[in-house]
């Protein structure tokens, strides 16, 4: 860690003198290409509500860490965003409704049930900092944490894209290929919810969603294939948090809603260019 | 009945496949042979059963009972290979995904957001180009059209060669002519490969013409045979509400 920060200090910008932003910078460095290789086939499957869900379920996951009294509510929060992934995941394959209502649904009741949880004492105020995140408190520990969990999407996704691509372009089709479907989906829907939880703290309830999904919509508009599309949004999503970061630091706004305006500001130069293009 | 190349010997049979939802019954005792070389059609109404049918072959539905395939020797094949070509493709056509990619990514293990080695790459330009569509292979998969998506489809629902191939025919986007073409594409398969083949059409006509044996399904097996046969059958009059007389006047 140590050297590291070394390599950091050694850079001409000022902002390096500070620790608390040079873990903000190495958290974004590991949050950007973890969320873009998620963002691709979330939007592939048209999954914008469901990442959306999961983020707001944050509430509820501190809520729970407070009534258990953990120290650090990551676990609740992990557990409880897997537990609503998954269920979201069962009902909407039962079909008795269209999946945006059901996610209407849960989202909503997550959301409320964390909000009512957290608000018991009058205290919500505590927990805004939930809502808009706050990079600059992410310390050692919690990149290591968000580290692991780079490590491990990357490793499923050199494992597993293939069957996860196919699922995505037609379920049958996956099946009649050996691919164990229901298994895959949950594989998915896990990651996201992993992936969300770590990092929610830093980028915010609010603006987490647009960071998984911004990038990726905006790689689409000028790529073509699988590779590009990856190299692209990883890109993307590399630039507009390292960027966001430092805009941030110098007009003293909210690191995550900067990242997310300048990958918006991405999404419309690569869809004037894709147009132009086509 | 045509016999193409039928050994008689290797087939798949459904013994007694049952499937609920709920309470309701999807899929009533099913017993059915399909064999190899010979092309079977599936035909029905609308919610008879076909798609449940097929998902269940497929693995993607829990079903009662049992589905067998036996090779040549009469030895269970305990991995068979399907090969299926879907009704229709309800993905995002705007996916960065290129035909070379989608193949990759179906019959290889290496990633293909991280590459396609070029042996893959000149092996799936041979199977496109047996279907004569090679100039494919660099296309983005959501920009085919009906019959080009179609032929891509067929090229990788036969390789490798399946025990079993089942086709869900389009009911939009490919014409008369390109439907034609495709049905002559796949005899000619089940004539080189010797493959059982399943087909679901609600077209009478092409049915005729080209399968071997129709099935007619209504939650269960209610009629078998050649078309002729089951086109002059009291269900089939009574599902599809007319008798084989005026079904001739189509040919």
């Amino acid at each position: 860690m140590e050297m590291i920060y070394g390599v950091l200090e050694g850079l001409p910008f000022s902002m390096f003198e500070y620790d608390f932003m040079k873990n903000a910078f190495l958290a974004t460095l590991l949050i950007a290409p973890m969320f873009a290789l998620l963002g691709t086939m979330a939007v592939n499957n048209k999954m914008a509500f469901f990442s959306d869900a999961l983020g707001h379920s944050a509430f509820t996951g501190v809520g729970l860490g407070v009534i258990l009294g953990l120290q650090n509510p990551l676990i609740s929060m992990v557990c409880f965003g897997i537990l609503l992934g998954l269920m979201i995941t069962k009902v909407k394959s039962a079909n008795m409704a269209s999946a945006d209502t059901i996610i209407g649904v849960f989202s909503s009741a997550a959301m409320a049930l964390g909000i009512v949880i957290l608000s018991g004492n009058g205290g919500f105020s505590k927990y805004s900092a939930y809502l808009v995140g706050d990079i600059l408190t992410i310390q050692a520990k919690d990149l290591v944490v968000l580290g692991i969990v780079l490590v491990g999407v990357y490793v499923v996704w050199a494992l597993l894209y293939n069957h996860i691509l196919l699922l995505s372009i037609n379920r049958s089709l996956a099946a009649s290929r050996g691919v164990h479907v229901v298994f895959l989906e949950n594989v998915f829907v896990v990651m996201v919810a992993v992936a969300v939880m770590v990092a929610v703290r830093a980028i915010g309830i609010l603006m987490i969603n647009a960071l998984l999904i911004l990038p990726a919509a905006a790689a689409r508009n000028i790529t073509n294939t699988a590779r590009s599309y990856h190299f692209m949004t990883t890109g993307i999503g590399l630039f507009s948090a390292i960027f966001g970061l430092v805009l941030s630091y110098y007009k003293d706004t909210s690191a995550g809603a900067t990242m997310v305006l300048t990958a918006a500001a991405m999404f419309a130069v690569t869809y004037f260019i894709g147009k132009r293009h086509k | 009945m045509q016999n193409h190349n039928c050994c008689g010997l290797c087939s798949v049979t459904l013994q007694d496949v049952h499937v609920t939802s709920g309470k309701d019954v999807l899929l009533n005792h099913i017993q059915l042979q399909l064999h190899c070389g010979e092309l079977t059609a599936l035909i029905g109404k609308n919610g008879a059963g076909k798609t449940t049918l097929i998902k269940s072959i497929l693995g993607e539905r829990t079903y009662q009972g049992a589905i067998q395939y036996k090779d040549y020797h009469g030895n269970d094949i305990a991995k068979p290979k399907i090969g299926y070509v879907p009704q229709y493709m309800d993905f995002d056509r705007s996916t960065p995904v290129s035909v070379a990619d989608f193949l990759a990514a179906a019959r290889g293990k290496i990633p293909v957001w991280w590459k396609i080695c070029k042996k893959e790459k000149t092996e799936i330009k041979n199977m496109l180009e047996e279907m004569q569509c090679g100039y494919l292979w660099h296309k983005k998969l959501g920009t085919l059209s009906g019959g080009e998506l179609q032929r891509v489809l067929l090229a990788l629902a036969t390789n490798p060669v399946p025990d079993l191939l089942i086709l869900d025919e389009p009911v939009s986007g490919v014409d008369a002519v390109g439907m034609d073409l495709f049905y002559r594409r796949v005899t000619e398969l089940r004539d080189k490969y010797h493959m059982a083949i399943l087909l679901v059409s609600h077209d009478l006509e092409l049915i005729r013409e080209y399968a071997d044996k129709v099935v007619l399904l209504d939650k269960t097996v209610i009629a078998q045979g050649d078309a002729e046969d089951v086109y002059q059958t009291d269900a089939f009059q009574k599902i599809f509400g007319y008798g084989n007389k005026e079904a001739a006047t189509w040919k």
